[in-house]
């Protein structure tokens, strides 16, 4: 484990979820549904696994670990979870979704924010650069990972699987994939949208070593990742499940706050239900 | 200058030895292609590069995003395919993770234009200037010869930031010098004039030269300018030349919407309107037939270039 931040995961996550339901707030719009139920996971990822120096961090990721977000919509979580790991300042939070601010709407690299290596938005596409990315690692002999984030609903873009034939192909060992298997999407449940059905039965088809893991359980996650790292000829596709909305009881597994923000008085309920651990933006 | 056709090429062999020579130069240029690497004369870069060679298959959107994965971590990628694949087919992978992304990508578009040929309009892109025009941070080149298109293909190597390099499937005239000049951005005088400016473009660049030899028949004296980068135009060389010459063609293998044609009226309604006529498709797809044929069918050659300029009032 990479120590990097003298917090514990809970007062973490707690935080975090905070910051998300704060900038979603404030800003009037986001995504805080995919957000929160991403915060588990992908907090230990970056407090505990993810070998990259935030006050080094650099774009092109040499000797370090590199992270791309295919759901850009989760922008909300990447910002927090970046602030608070130190790769900017909190109070820089403060000014998600504004004119003229580092954190737009969707990640982007325009003006250069600290962790943040491509700009995400547009589904699809985070695969693809993942895997570029692993292939450029492994050309220089530079042992690092590369791991990236999809969603399951992202997961209906052709795009996905032409990378998943692709990355399976040319044996991207140093790819580390995370599905967050939440079961929602905007219209509605994904069984009923776009019908991903079994995510295992097809990454196990297109060639990858598959793993499962509940997104909320911190050892599970811990225990998920190491087996992810271990050596092998196959990219990794790690299959998250979680539950949209986690932490606040009222957002909790239901697709309407994929993309709503809370009306001041939704926000005070949400924010009752978590403490404020290292200090509000 | 005086040009001499030293044998007819295509430019997409130029391209290849290009990318061949910047294999050797610059440990830090790989090359990607979705199946066609025979046809963009690929070959002999993936034997002599192997490690530096990613075949990706049928997938063209998957091929710009890893290209693009492989840009920000330092490498200098050059992504070929046809150019009506290497657009229309990828445009938001381009926005998003290439352009908006900055990410230093080289798009190798071959097979561009009508000169395509018998495959006809499916694969026959006549609007790829204009989609990669449109996109913010994009730099567009068109080479017009095998020899420039080596040259541009080396140029790229060594330009900061996405850049899509155009070029084509037929054997045409190599004309232009070995060792140029070519300079991405700088518009290359070939033709000094004082009657007529004529702007040409890619396979259009040497019917234009053709097209100098009729109209000086005629009595006059056209300036011909080969505009190889689309963008950044070189504003500066055609506003100096509209204000000598008072009146301009334009010549290129594209729809009249968003190519040479349009950048340039764009830029002289702006600073210097002058009479303009373009030598370019009308809106419309195009069809099967020998590159000659379809040349002939919609006007992109020499006698359509000296019919254009019979338009204008010449001063």
């Amino acid at each position: 484990m990479i120590p990097k931040t003298p917090h514990s995961i809970p007062d973490l996550t707690s935080q975090i979820r905070r910051d998300i339901i704060r900038m979603v707030s404030a800003a009037k719009s986001g995504h805080p549904g995919g957000s929160l139920g991403s915060t588990d996971f992908l907090t230990v990822l970056f407090a505990e696994f993810l070998d990259q120096d935030p006050a080094r961090w650099r774009r092109d990721g040499k000797n370090a670990d590199m992270f791309f977000l295919s759901i850009g919509h989760i922008s909300p979580l990447y910002y927090s979870l970046l602030a608070r790991m130190g790769y900017f300042p909190v109070k820089e939070l403060a000014t998600f979704r504004q004119l003229g601010s580092r954190l737009q709407g969707h990640p982007s690299i325009e003006n250069g924010l600290p962790g943040v290596h491509v700009a995400s938005g547009s589904l699809g596409q985070g695969l693809s650069i993942a895997c570029g990315a692993a292939l450029s690692k492994r050309l220089a002999g530079d042992p690092h990972r590369v791991y990236v984030l999809l969603g399951d609903g992202e997961s209906e873009e052709g795009q996905v699987w032409e990378a998943a034939m692709f990355a399976a192909h040319h044996k991207i060992s140093n790819l580390t994939a995370i599905t967050d298997w939440n079961g929602q999407q905007i219209d509605g449940p994904v069984e009923e949208i776009g019908g991903v059905g079994d995510l295992n039965a097809k990454w196990t088809a297109f060639g990858w070593r598959v793993l499962e893991c509940d997104g909320h359980n911190p050892d599970d996650i811990r225990n998920t990742y190491r087996k992810a790292a271990e050596p092998g000829d196959k990219p990794v596709m790690i299959l998250m499940h979680t539950n949209m909305g986690q932490g606040v009881d009222f957002m909790t597994g239901s697709h309407k706050w994929h993309g709503k923000a809370p009306s001041a008085e939704q926000e005070a309920l949400a924010l009752a239900q978590l403490k404020e651990t290292l200090g509000d933006f | 200058m005086t040009m001499t056709n030293t044998g007819n090429k295509d430019t997409r062999s130029g391209f290849g030895a290009g990318l061949y020579e910047l294999g050797t130069l610059n440990p830090n240029v790989v090359a990607l292609c979705a199946d066609l690497t025979g046809s963009l004369k690929m070959e002999k870069f993936a034997e002599s590069f192997p490690d530096r060679f990613f075949q990706t298959g049928i997938a063209e959107a998957n091929m710009m995003g890893v290209a693009a994965g492989m840009a920000v971590t330092g490498r200098i990628p050059f992504a070929g395919t046809f150019a009506e694949f290497a657009t229309g087919r990828v445009y938001d992978q381009l926005r998003q993770s290439v352009c908006y992304s900055q990410a230093n990508v080289k798009i190798a578009a071959s097979h561009a234009g009508i000169t395509l040929g018998e495959d006809g309009a499916t694969h026959q892109t006549m609007e790829d200037l204009a989609l990669a025009r449109a996109l913010p941070h994009m730099t567009v080149v068109n080479p017009c010869d095998y020899n420039q298109t080596r040259l541009a293909t080396l140029a790229a190597a060594a330009w900061e930031g996405p850049l899509y390099l155009r070029f084509g499937r037929p054997s045409v005239p190599n004309f232009t010098p070995v060792d140029g000049p070519f300079e991405i951005g700088k518009a290359w005088m070939i033709q000094p004039g004082e009657d007529l400016t004529i702007l040409a473009t890619g396979h259009l660049v040497w019917e234009a030269y053709e097209a100098l030899k009729i109209l000086a028949q005629k009595g006059i004296r056209a300036e011909l300018i080969n505009i190889h980068t689309i963008k950044p135009l070189d504003e500066k060389a055609i506003i100096e030349s509209a204000l000598k010459t008072g009146a301009v063609v334009t010549a290129e293998e594209h729809l009249v919407t968003g190519g040479l044609g349009e950048a340039v009226a764009g830029l002289l309604a702006r600073h210097h309107p002058v009479p303009l006529r373009m030598v370019a498709m009308e809106d419309g797809f195009g069809q099967s037939g020998t590159p000659a044929q379809l040349m002939d069918l919609y006007g992109l050659n020499a006698a359509g270039i000296v019919a254009k300029a019979s338009e204008l009032r010449i001063r």
